[in-house]
């Protein structure tokens, strides 16, 4: 039996398609996934994503467990601000990705869903000195507030002055008169506010941003647009594209591993080696040439020409170079794209490809990340 | 909820087909689409073929999955709704209707006779939902 959110009600009474995901019963959309994509690139949408783990870390020891946990420099942050960070297994695999905060009384993880259970116990199993950990995922609600519209929602029920707030910056405050934790971080590309608060005030908080939100539409946005604003925006999703058997390095998240922390973390050892030696793979973008659609584990192959019969007249086979971790129709672009791992000498951006879409060859191309350049993101 | 009108027959992969003279003309249920949802390209690979029952004919894409449209009759696939290259949605909004997808001469008629009338499908589509 799925768990619910706080919000499941509301989801309920605006016709969400329910389905279970990290063992919660969650919405996958409303009215249709291209409509709500749509409303969150260019109005406002709210996101349940009351499902993610979310970790409170304590104790004079706490810096220095994370710094080992994690790859990105915690010590860099300042109070208030957040980090992209990912947990490494010893042999560089991919644990979870997660954003940690430093908050005046604590730091503070967010995790994956599907991976609370599992990360509290990695986290637990190491724990060394001064450090206490609770996680508090039952009993604190979490909403992302996503689109251009989203601080002018936001302003109106929350209780300080948000435009100071930069990307990746949080501050405690009130949100319709309920003590919050307000950040301006997201999934989506698009500028935007996620917000933690008691699950108990919940309901209240829904109401009061959607009264807010009003007079811009706003809507409740599914887990299926989710998926497609990511994508568009090559942000990974573990179980997608990263997981145990991928690196950070290979799946171009170098920029939060910090090889030159002096203590070294879980996992440094053999990621500053695949640095050296550049790894054999990377995540790359693919835009379809024509209007198949990508979809995961199907295999991309190079040696063909753009003729999918040229491969019988010549004799060449195609070989497989790589194999899709995400794909889907890009509704902002109206394309199909799609991530995926390629050999390194097949990563660069213009590579022409080929994906075996269901036994039929389809052009792709490897492009620039991220897919669409037009989010409001500051 | 979804509508299944009573003058068609249905399969259980969610197919609908309405026969007239000898052919039918098929698409996919009011509950598949919705299943579906946000249909962007719909491909009849059959087209001209001769296939038999169940045979996949085409294939439906949606932003979230790919599914196979399977043929609920044997016969000869003489057209496929070339409008839903341009307007795929149509399948969701009008899919008994401006949906269609492909039309069949039916080889053998009594074949009909395994398909779903409106209540059994109607039935069928209740216990695949989610709620």
């Amino acid at each position: 039996m799925s768990k619910l959110t706080p919000f499941h009600d509301r989801h309920l009474a605006a016709g969400g398609k329910m389905v279970d995901f990290a063992g919660y019963d969650l919405p996958v959309q409303f009215h249709g996934i291209i409509p709500e994509h749509t409303r969150v690139r260019t109005t406002v949408g709210v996101f349940d994503v009351s499902h993610m783990g979310r970790i409170e870390v304590r104790g004079s020891g706490a810096l220095a467990f994370i710094n080992r946990m994690t790859t990105n420099d915690a010590s860099k942050l300042a109070m208030n601000q957040a980090q992209y960070s990912v947990l490494c297994y010893p042999d560089g695999g991919i644990v979870d990705d997660l954003v940690v905060y430093r908050l005046p009384d604590c730091y503070f993880l967010v995790v994956n869903g599907a991976n609370n259970a599992k990360d509290t116990a990695w986290l637990q199993e190491h724990l060394a000195g001064d450090v206490q950990m609770s996680n508090i995922t039952d009993v604190q609600a979490q909403l992302a507030i996503q689109g251009p519209k989203a601080e002018a929602v936001m302003q109106k029920v929350c209780s300080i002055p948000l435009s100071p707030i930069g990307f990746y910056w949080a501050a405690a405050c009130e949100v319709a008169g309920v003590k919050a934790l307000v950040s301006r971080t997201g999934y989506t590309g698009e500028d935007g506010f996620e917000a933690y608060f008691p699950s108990t005030s919940a309901l209240k908080v829904w109401d009061a941003i959607f009264e807010a939100g009003r007079e811009f539409d706003i809507e409740p946005i599914g887990l299926g647009a989710r998926d497609t604003l990511r994508m568009e925006m090559k942000m990974a999703l573990y179980g997608n594209d990263i997981d145990k058997t991928t690196n950070p390095i290979e799946a171009g998240l170098s920029w939060v591993v910090a090889l030159d922390k002096p203590e070294g973390f879980i996992g440094s050892d053999v990621l500053k080696k695949v640095e050296a030696e550049k790894p054999a793979r990377r995540l790359v973008c693919l835009e379809m040439q024509d209007r198949s659609i990508a979809r995961p584990h199907y295999p991309i192959l190079a040696g063909l020409g753009h003729d999918p019969d040229s491969s019988t007249e010549s004799g060449h086979v195609p070989r497989q170079v790589g194999a899709v971790t995400s794909g889907t129709l890009a509704p902002s672009l109206n394309k199909g794209i799609a991530l995926g791992y390629v050999k390194r000498q097949f990563a660069k951006a213009g590579t022409e490809v080929q994906i075996d879409v269901r036994g039929r060859n389809a052009a792709a191309m490897i492009v620039k990340p991220p897919f669409y350049k037009h989010g409001s993101r500051k | 909820m979804a509508n299944f009108p009573t003058d068609l027959k249905y399969t259980k992969t969610h197919e609908w087909l309405r026969l007239e003279g000898d052919v039918a003309t098929i698409g996919i249920s009011d509950f598949a689409q919705g299943e579906l949802s946000d249909i962007v390209y719909v491909e009849i690979t059959a087209v001209g073929k001769t296939i038999k029952r169940d045979e996949p004919i085409g294939t439906i894409e949606a932003v979230k999955a790919v599914s196979d449209l399977f043929s609920p009759v044997s016969g000869q696939v003489i057209a496929a709704n070339d409008l839903l290259k341009d307007s795929p949605a149509n399948v969701n909004k009008d899919p008994y209707g401006e949906g269609w997808m492909a039309k069949i001469k039916v080889s053998d008629p009594s074949e009909l006779k395994g398909l779903l009338d409106s209540a059994a499908y109607a039935d069928l589509a209740a216990k695949s939902a989610h709620h």
